[in-house]
């Protein structure tokens, strides 16, 4: 454990890589992801097709084969899917190339799980709610926001803790692609404390198990809070 | 009809062509023929795992696979070349083992100490570095080459040495040690599964150099001739050895003796310029080995 220990600054800031990985891809595949689900309950053909097709390509799609295309084959595509443009330091943390790469392919692997959790929720609306909301003269984007989406998202909020706890662990794959997270620093510290290897293991899947406990605990407060009487 | 098979042509041409290509690289660092002892089995004591594998007349050694130069093994080939396999080839023959015979295991930094634990393999050259943590847990010969940390930048690039590296991002290998060198120096580390695609990052200038051991970076120079070059004097130095099961601490002394052997008959600079010669660096003496202890 001693590798562990007498380095614990560096372990630190790797879960803090995987931290930020986990905060910047929830809350823009949280965004993604309502926006498809609304596509997909939506009025509008074209609008239902992209939402539909998106889903059934992404979910198809392993996570690293989306991590391969963003790291090799986006930028040669569009230069701006380089990300050299993203340059941002914060203490000891720094936001480049990388670690967007890296967002930008758990945002979009994971919005299209985060759509599915709050279209099944939506569909655990009544209908009558919807009808009601038609009927008192609401446009459609008004039924959505007001009526429909604040019951759907109290259904949703279990399986989209569950999208979320797999996107925690699914930032893992960011240490093989240039960001210095748990993983990858996991493997730093396995190559050089070779004698160490299971003490080190299992500090890093302790490290894991606290931040899944802190993801279902909150999921816990908001689902009581938010529970319909 | 016609325009098909016009077509198929053009395009079995170009696959041939291509394949032809593949093959000229292949054929450059094809290294020298070795041949192996007879009856060698003989010159061993029984209860040593050099007996039971001249006995067995086959052998399992880790190298790596993408390291031109030292292990390197691309898709149309069926063996690895590079130096470490010719040193590894050069302990086989001590034991009666010819090429053919030895079965060639792809090992990654990470897997390098598991593989020998549990008898994946029985031997691992894979640009392995002698450090006091591995020997805990394995069994480290040598060290028959030293080398030390470069940096590999795109040809046009203004990086002269480490010093300018400071605070830009540099790759290597998850894992590896080079990438903490590359830390300590006070540049931003960058982590891949494999040289490989660190190297495509500097190719496109994502990353400012890559770094690790000279020998390495001197193989990906001699690959992408005119557009990689290799900069700066070695700031760290890396003691490649042998590795081999901590359970049979007899097979260090062969090690060394073999290497030895093989340093004084000119089969180590043999195998060093069919491997490594071509990128323009110089046969190195044969470092002084670890004693072994026993």
């Amino acid at each position: 454990m001693n590798a562990v220990l007498d380095n614990f600054d560096l372990v630190l800031r790797a879960f803090g890589y995987t931290v930020f990985l986990f905060l910047v891809s929830a809350v823009i595949s949280v965004a993604l992801g309502t926006l498809l689900a609304a596509m997909r309950v939506g009025p509008v053909k074209v609008l239902r097709m992209f939402g539909t097709g998106y889903v059934t390509l992404v979910r198809n799609t392993p996570l690293v084969m989306i991590f391969l295309f963003f790291q090799l084959g986006a930028g040669k595509i569009f230069d701006a899917l380089r990300f050299t443009w993203v340059d941002i330091h914060i203490g000891p943390f720094d936001f480049t190339s990388f670690f967007s790469a890296a967002v930008a392919s758990l945002s979009l692997y994971t919005a299209a799980f985060v759509c599915e959790a709050i279209r099944a929720g939506v569909n655990a609306v009544p209908l009558g709610q919807a009808e009601a909301a038609r009927a008192i003269g609401l446009p459609f984007s008004g039924v959505m926001s007001q009526v429909v989406l604040p019951q759907a998202f109290r259904a949703s909020v279990p399986p989209i803790a569950s999208t979320l706890i797999a996107l925690l662990k699914n930032t893992s794959v960011a240490g093989v692609f240039g960001v210095i997270e748990a993983v990858g620093r996991m493997k730093g510290f396995t190559n050089d404390y070779a004698d160490q290897r299971w003490g080190i293991f299992l500090a890093f899947a302790i490290g894991y198990v606290l931040l899944v406990e802190i993801i279902s605990l909150v999921s816990t407060l908001i689902e009581r809070r938010w529970k319909v009487a | 009809m016609r325009f098909t098979r016009t077509k198929a042509v053009i395009a079995t041409a170009g696959l041939a062509l291509s394949l032809a290509a593949c093959g000229n690289a292949g054929e450059e660092t094809d290294g020298p023929d070795v041949e192996a002892a007879e009856n060698a089995a003989d010159n061993f004591d029984d209860g040593t795992r050099m007996k039971e594998l001249a006995d067995a007349g086959t052998i399992k050694i880790g190298v790596k696979y993408d390291q031109p130069g030292l292990g390197f093994k691309d898709a149309a080939s069926d063996t690895p070349t590079g130096f470490d396999v010719e040193m590894a080839k050069q302990l086989a023959a001590s034991l009666g083992i010819t090429g053919d015979d030895i079965e060639w295991v792809e090992t990654i930094s990470d897997n390098r100490e598991p593989f020998l634990e549990d008898g994946t393999v029985d031997l691992v050259l894979a640009s392995y570095s002698i450090t006091d943590e591995r020997r805990q847990v394995v069994g480290q010969a040598g060290p028959y080459l030293v080398t030390g940390q470069q940096l590999l930048v795109a040809a046009d690039s203004d990086i002269e040495s480490v010093d300018d590296v400071k605070g830009e991002e540099v790759c290597s290998v998850t894992g590896s040690t080079s990438l903490d060198n590359i830390e300590a120096e006070g540049a931003k580390p960058v982590g891949f599964d494999t040289y490989s695609e660190c190297v495509e990052k500097v190719l496109d200038g994502t990353v400012s150099a890559m770094s690790t051991d000279g020998t390495i970076l001197a193989g990906y120079a001699a690959q992408n001739e005119g557009e990689l070059k290799v900069v700066g004097d070695q700031f760290s130095e890396e003691r490649i050895g042998v590795g081999y099961s901590i359970d049979r601490p007899e097979m260090c002394q062969w090690i060394v003796d073999t290497i030895t052997d093989a340093y004084d008959s000119g089969a180590y600079e043999e195998a060093f310029n069919a491997t490594l010669g071509p990128s323009g660096v110089e046969v190195p003496e044969l470092p002084e080995m670890d004693a072994c202890e026993s």
